[in-house]
């Protein structure tokens, strides 16, 4: 208390060590207060089992012409589909022009393997897992908020922003596929 | 008015004793007994005291419920059943739970609607209208995390639908959406924080609870015809006179209640959470549950890109914008006069308003398509209108109707 004269005058070099102490202090107090919640908040990422069911094959021969199956791949359900030849002949037919998020039929298939339409099955809206062949473009319709998708999986019309994605994935063989 | 004097004196040693170093009693009897309540108040003000029962209700029965409930995506939905089959008077308790949420919100709305009108939300409560709206969303994120624990349909995609909400943020917003989920997509890890945080959160209201009237009893009570208390005239005590008002409009407000928990206890669900959950398949129409319907058309109403906002992130905007604009609704409405029966251009938009949020409500039930889509975007935009164009304008143009004097003429001048 006898610092009166000290920090009126806040140019002697007492009262600024001072000032440095307790903004140091502060400081080291934050950080240590940041370092111990980061544990606490990282806990809540996808844990080590989670992340360990990164990869799947699926042998697609069983899958006739004209039908989709969908399985599991990281706890998010896939759409395999064997297109028809008509299917693929209507999705190259859209110029780009019309699309909302412009991508050819090739940019979402894998060369060789065109009959097959690999995608996440959630509506990139919010989720939902579209209805097979229905929708305004003989895609997929979203039933949740109403978005139509085409027979590539593009996002035509509805609330999604985006197309369905195409997870990473190759042909192992011509009838094995490797999610992941 | 707050630093009004308790009546209480200690009588004997051993209450001396205790007042002196803990004046818990003292508190009490101001607060709950003695607290001067103006004397016009209407039974709209009775639901402060039914929403507190509530809690309490759901608070109990959720504990409960926690002994016989297992929260894990193999066993939950079984849990469920198995507590509504096997446990003692399970199906009781499990029924007062749920149909208590829905019991829950419609007080809640009821509450705000009041003050909505009566212009509670103005100076000097402006704080305690704050707190309010705080309690309002957390008890919207409780039920949606307690619908999610019975793993049905509906809990599933709910959670999928609404934690996908978060995935709109821009940059950040997938990492977001795996640190909600703990994984990519809606899974045990889910279910289990989801529970965690089911059971804790009712605490936290709780606690707002208790600072909200605290704010309460800072002013004292709004009332009917919003002007402020003058003399000792126009109060009576809490207790009696309030304690016994509130208590037979719980009882009359237990009857609903208690006829959906006996007779319809499911009338308020939907069929789709009795099938188990299923991550490959979403039923063929997803709904919330009806206490959150308004928000979800406000969601669902921004299908059209806004510059370089997507549809999405622009309902995540709206809806998110259509709670928070509720803060700012006391520098909105800069009206003078409180209550809406002297405010005659108020009344009409009010009355549209409710109307308008009812039209919400029955929206966010209807598929988004046709006709339905187009009056989606009138009624968000009336709902948005109302805060930031109607209420900022009538503040200014209105002329309010001549107010009483006091609350005790208003209340005499009415009996003779
Ligand atoms: C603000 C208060 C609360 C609200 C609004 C609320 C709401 C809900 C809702 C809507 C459900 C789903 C019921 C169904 O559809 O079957 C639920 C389930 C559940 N809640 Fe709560 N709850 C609250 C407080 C609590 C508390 C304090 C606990 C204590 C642990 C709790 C424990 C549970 C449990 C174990 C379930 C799963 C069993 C069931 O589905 O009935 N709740 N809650
Ligand atoms: S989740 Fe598909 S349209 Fe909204």
């Amino acid at each position: 208390m006898a610092t009166q004269s000290d920090t009126a005058n806040t140019h002697t070099p007492k009262a600024s060590r001072r000032d440095f102490l307790y903004v140091a202090t502060g400081a080291v107090g934050a950080v240590g207060v940041a370092g111990a919640v980061w544990p606490l908040i990282n806990q809540m990422n996808p844990d080590a089992s989670v992340l360990a069911l990164a990869q799947v094959d699926f042998d697609v021969s069983s899958i006739a012409e004209g039908s989709s199956v969908t399985i599991i791949w990281r706890g998010l359900p896939v759409f395999v589909r064997h297109r028809t030849a008509a299917e693929i002949e209507e999705a190259r037919a859209v110029p780009l022009s019309e699309l909302k998020d412009p991508e050819s039929d090739d940019q979402r298939v894998k060369e060789g393997h065109e009959q097959w339409l690999i995608m996440i099955a959630n509506c990139t809206h919010l989720g939902c897992v579209p209805v097979g062949e229905s929708g305004n473009y003989d895609g997929w319709f979203c039933p949740c908020h109403g978005s139509h998708y085409d027979t590539a999986g593009r996002i035509r019309q509805g609330p999604a922003p985006t197309n369905l994605v195409v997870p990473e994935y190759e042909f192992l063989s011509d009838t094995m596929v490797r999610i992941g | 008015m707050s630093s009004h004097e308790s009546n209480y004196s200690p009588t004997g040693p051993v209450e001396r004793w205790v007042d002196e170093r803990l004046p818990l009693v003292r508190f009490a009897k101001e607060h709950l007994m003695d607290f001067p309540t103006p004397k016009n108040l209407n039974y709209w003000w009775t639901f402060g005291a039914i929403l507190a029962i509530m809690l309490v209700v759901q608070i109990v029965t959720g504990i409960v419920l926690a002994m016989h409930y297992t929260p894990h995506i193999d066993l939950a939905f079984d849990s469920v059943e198995h507590i509504r089959r096997d446990v003692n008077g399970g199906r009781i308790i499990q029924a007062t739970h749920a149909v208590g949420a829905s019991m829950f919100f419609v007080a809640l709305y009821i509450h705000i609607f009041r003050g909505l009108y009566f212009g509670s939300y103005k100076a000097p409560r402006e704080i305690l209208w704050m707190l309010g709206v705080i309690i309002f969303i957390l008890v919207m994120a409780i039920a949606f995390m307690g619908y999610v624990l019975p793993w049905g349909q509906m809990s599933f995609w709910g959670a999928t639908v609404i934690t996908n909400i978060f995935s709109a943020v821009p940059v950040a917003g997938e990492p977001l959406l795996q640190l909600l989920r703990g994984g990519f997509a809606v899974d045990n890890p889910t279910l289990n924080r989801f529970f965690s945080l089911h059971y804790l959160l009712p605490f936290v209201v709780a606690a707002v609870v208790v600072l909200h009237i605290w704010a309460l009893h800072v002013p004292g009570n709004n009332n009917p015809i919003g002007v402020d208390v003058k003399s000792s005239r126009d109060t009576v005590p809490f207790h009696p006179y309030y304690t016994m008002k509130d208590l037979f409009a719980i009882v009359v407000f237990f009857i609903p209640f208690a006829w959906f928990v006996f007779f319809a206890p499911d009338i308020l669900g939907h069929p789709d959470n009795y099938i188990q959950a299923n991550a490959q398949i979403t039923p063929a129409h997803i709904v919330p549950e009806w206490y959150l319907l308004p928000f979800y058309t406000i969601l669902r109403a921004i299908d059209f890109n806004v510059l370089f906002i997507d549809s999405r992130l622009g309902g995540v905007i709206a809806m998110a914008g259509s709670l928070v604009i509720l803060f700012f609704l006391p520098w909105l409405d800069r009206s003078r006069v409180r209550s809406g029966t002297f405010r005659p251009m108020f009344k009409i938009f009010y009355w549209l308003f409710v109307v308008n949020f009812l039209v919400l409500t029955y929206l966010g039930a209807q598929p988004a398509e046709g006709i339905y889509v187009l009056l989606a975007k009138i009624s968000t935009a009336y709902y948005f209108a109302y805060f930031l164009i109607i209420l900022p304008l009538l503040s200014r143009i209105e002329t309010p109707r001549p107010l009483p004097a006091s609350i005790s003429e208003s209340v005499l001048g009415k009996a003779h």
